[in-house]
């Protein structure tokens, strides 16, 4: 038998299988004894979540709240505006991953950038960067790092590349965030209209591919310390109803654990040998300021200070705006994130904020939830 | 071609006038004269593509397939065209006489012919390689096609496997070697309309899936015709390369550019004879959709296990996602 490309996604996306675990949710959702809002933490979920409709197959007791894990949507605006400086550097090619082209800063977007000039090109892998720099010696080769620890590894990489190969023009801007820092953030943080610690998280689904790099072990404590189940889940819809079934067995059945639905792939420990190439170039900065949430204690990576030589920010620290600018003060994607409002309850959704003028980062890029809610509208 | 003097003019010329040499063109006046019987569709367009050569077609084909595919969408046999090239200085010549030879090969296959032309060269750096503009006329066959006239009698066909052609330029442009059999579907559709026509299927509307793929076909039908038209997810056909580019790349098929695939609004009574036509030119021809009034001037995806979305028009310029 010939095997293809249908045979290897076919079965977790069969509507029979999907049906089935509807129906399973649903049974064992009327022993609840109240109602549970589950986030899944990354946007790639919230993607699958609205793409395939898995609202209208929960029953009325089991409710999503969109996380913060889009890596596009939460970077702060002067990140965006350095990316936008360097780019209009005289002799610097601007690199960078996929959506990032189209999130506007203050001083305007990547593309707009790209349309004055600018030399900014994006690749699916960093290690692109090195090709970049073999045929444009006499330029200088930024790579505008962004992403969770999926693609923290792959700029490690290249940073062990470029340092192991002596490449004299590639340099770093790092904008590397981890998850299970911002976890911890929505569950602590204050809401301000209201003066309470009142969020409505009651439990997470983990995202299988940051496991898969960093084990399920970054969760560990979320189930003991901080009273909420985790289930890392793959992102077929199959994957994602097991992994919802299993939080809401958890709850059903009293428990609180960090459990994995994505078992063919992830363990508990996770890539090992990706964990020394990260810890090997890369430090925790104390704050990292996300869009929408602020400022939230050592979320964010940095290059090592021996490796300040490749460090963009440091070389061009001149010139690019140090400022760091206010998120709009109408847009409440904060409350958004910690599942405190809807999209469509705020003042600017669908009118000053659209997708292509987003204000706030929820409406940023086709995973955070305003976007989702704009997109797929009163079907959703 | 060098600086774009005398000569190199002379060149470029020389090479139009052997390749879409006719009677029209050579008498060289300083307008053709064309004499044509009853109702007659008229379109223009431009052609700009990156890289110039892709696999299944080039620049060329795709500025003939173009226009004349917007005719024959219009119900009309293309009969006429006029070619406006701007090229960029130092062009290959060997390149441009490539680009000629697909134009020529296509537009015998549509049986319409040349029958004005203009070049212009530009300095280098001024445009990218080469634009081609092509203006089209053809005589109607069928009158009364129109996306303004999509009703609930009618079902709505794909006539094959969808969005070849954007992911085939997608990966050249970006460099994604894949080893596959994917190539562009650019093609003329012109034979497949005039097969149907000359079945006396009762059309309602066709359009070319180009730039936004189907879903901005059945979008701008949901609007015009002030339908909601009801899309079964499961039925639209992908070929399992562009379906795999899809995947990696977070696309969705339906927003993918199409330069030889059209969707069709026939009257129900004639779905199967109409079915049974384009499957003997391609397999893959199949009914995604019927027309409803649940949402109007909207398109929906239902699911096969129950669930519903909007299928939203596609914007701006593809993007991956990142994770």
């Amino acid at each position: 038998m010939k095997l293809e490309l249908k045979n290897l996604y076919d079965d977790f996306r069969d509507a029979k299988t999907i049906k089935a675990y509807a129906k399973l949710i649903d049974e064992e959702s009327k022993k609840l004894k109240k109602p549970i809002n589950i986030m899944e933490v990354c946007g790639g979920h919230t993607h699958t979540i609205m793409k395939f409709g898995l609202p209208q197959l929960m029953p009325q007791n089991i409710k999503f709240i969109h996380g913060p894990g889009c890596p596009v949507c939460i970077m702060p605006k002067h990140r965006i505006d350095h990316a936008y400086t360097l780019a209009m550097q005289e002799d610097v090619i601007l690199v960078t991953l996929g959506d990032m082209i189209k999130v506007p800063g203050s001083l305007g977007s990547l593309q707009d950038a790209r349309a004055k000039g600018a030399d900014v090109r994006f690749v699916y892998s960093p290690m692109e960067c090195i090709k970049i720099s073999t045929e444009n010696k006499d330029k200088k080769v930024i790579f505008f790092a962004i992403g969770f620890e999926t693609t923290t590894p792959m700029t490690a990489a290249l940073v062990d590349v470029v340092i192991k190969k002596d490449i004299k023009n590639i340099f770093f801007h790092i904008n590397h965030v981890t998850v299970p820092e911002v976890m911890v953030e929505l569950i602590n943080s204050r809401d301000e209209h209201v003066d309470s610690y009142n969020n409505q998280i009651d439990a997470f689904l983990g995202p299988s591919h940051v496991s898969v790099i960093s084990g399920s072990k970054i969760y560990d404590k979320f189930p003991k310390k901080y009273n909420r189940p985790v289930v890392v889940t793959g992102f077929e819809p199959v994957d994602m109803m097991e992994g919802i079934l299993m939080i809401v067995k958890q709850f059903t059945q009293n428990r609180c654990e960090n459990e994995i639905q994505y078992n063919r792939v992830v363990s508990h420990e996770g890539n090992l040998t990706a964990q020394k190439l990260i810890n090997k170039y890369f430090d925790k900065v104390s704050l990292f300021k996300w869009r929408g949430l602020g400022n939230v204690p050592d979320s964010g990576l940095k290059l090592k200070d021996n490796y300040n030589f490749l460090d963009a920010e440091i070389i061009y620290k001149d010139v690019l705006p140090q400022e760091e600018i206010e998120d709009h003060k109408l847009c409440i994607c904060g409350d958004i994130l910690r599942g405190m409002a809807h999209p469509n309850e705020c003042t600017i959704f669908g009118t000053a904020c659209k997708p292509n003028s987003p204000v706030g980062s929820c409406m940023v890029s086709s995973e955070g939830a305003c976007a989702a809610y704009y997109k797929y509208g009163n079907l959703a | 071609m060098g600086n774009g003097g005398e000569e190199n003019n002379e060149l470029i010329t020389k090479i139009f006038y052997k390749y879409f040499k006719n009677d029209i063109l050579e008498k060289s006046e300083d307008a053709a004269v064309l004499n044509i019987d009853g109702k007659i569709a008229m379109s223009t367009d431009s052609f700009t593509v990156s890289p110039l050569f892709f696999s299944g077609a080039d620049i060329g084909k795709l500025a003939i397939c173009g226009t004349c595919n917007d005719l024959s969408m219009m119900g009309a046999k293309p009969l006429y065209l006029t070619v406006g090239v701007i090229i960029e200085e130092g062009f290959p010549t060997r390149d441009l006489e490539k680009i000629v030879k697909s134009m020529k090969k296509e537009l015998e296959l549509n049986e319409a012919i040349i029958v004005s032309g203009d070049t212009k060269v530009m300095p280098k750096g001024t445009i990218d390689k080469i634009i081609i503009n092509t203006t089209g006329i053809g005589q109607i066959q069928q009158d009364g096609i129109s996306s303004n006239s999509i009703t609930q009698d009618d079902v709505i066909i794909v006539s094959r496997d969808i969005g070849a052609h954007g992911a085939t330029i997608f990966c050249e442009r970006e460099g994604i070697e894949l080893s596959s059999d994917l190539k562009s579907d650019c093609a003329s559709l012109y034979p497949i309309v005039q097969e149907l026509i000359n079945n006396n299927i009762k059309i309602t509307a066709l359009r070319d899936a180009t730039r936004g793929g189907v879903a901005a076909v059945l979008n701008e039908w949901a609007k015009q015709s002030n339908i909601c038209i009801e899309v079964d997810e499961d039925s639209i056909p992908v070929s399992t390369e562009v379906f795999g580019i899809c995947e990696m790349l977070g696309f969705e098929a339906t927003a993918l550019a199409n330069e030889g695939t059209f969707c069709l609004a026939i009257s129900k009574n004639d779905t199967p004879k109409a079915l049974n036509i384009l499957k003997k030119f391609n397999k893959n021809a199949s009914i995604v959709a019927k027309v409803t009034n649940k949402y109007n001037q909207k398109v929906i995806l239902n699911s096969s296990y129950g669930t519903q979305r909007f299928m939203d028009i596609p914007t701006g310029e593809l993007l991956p996602r990142i994770c």
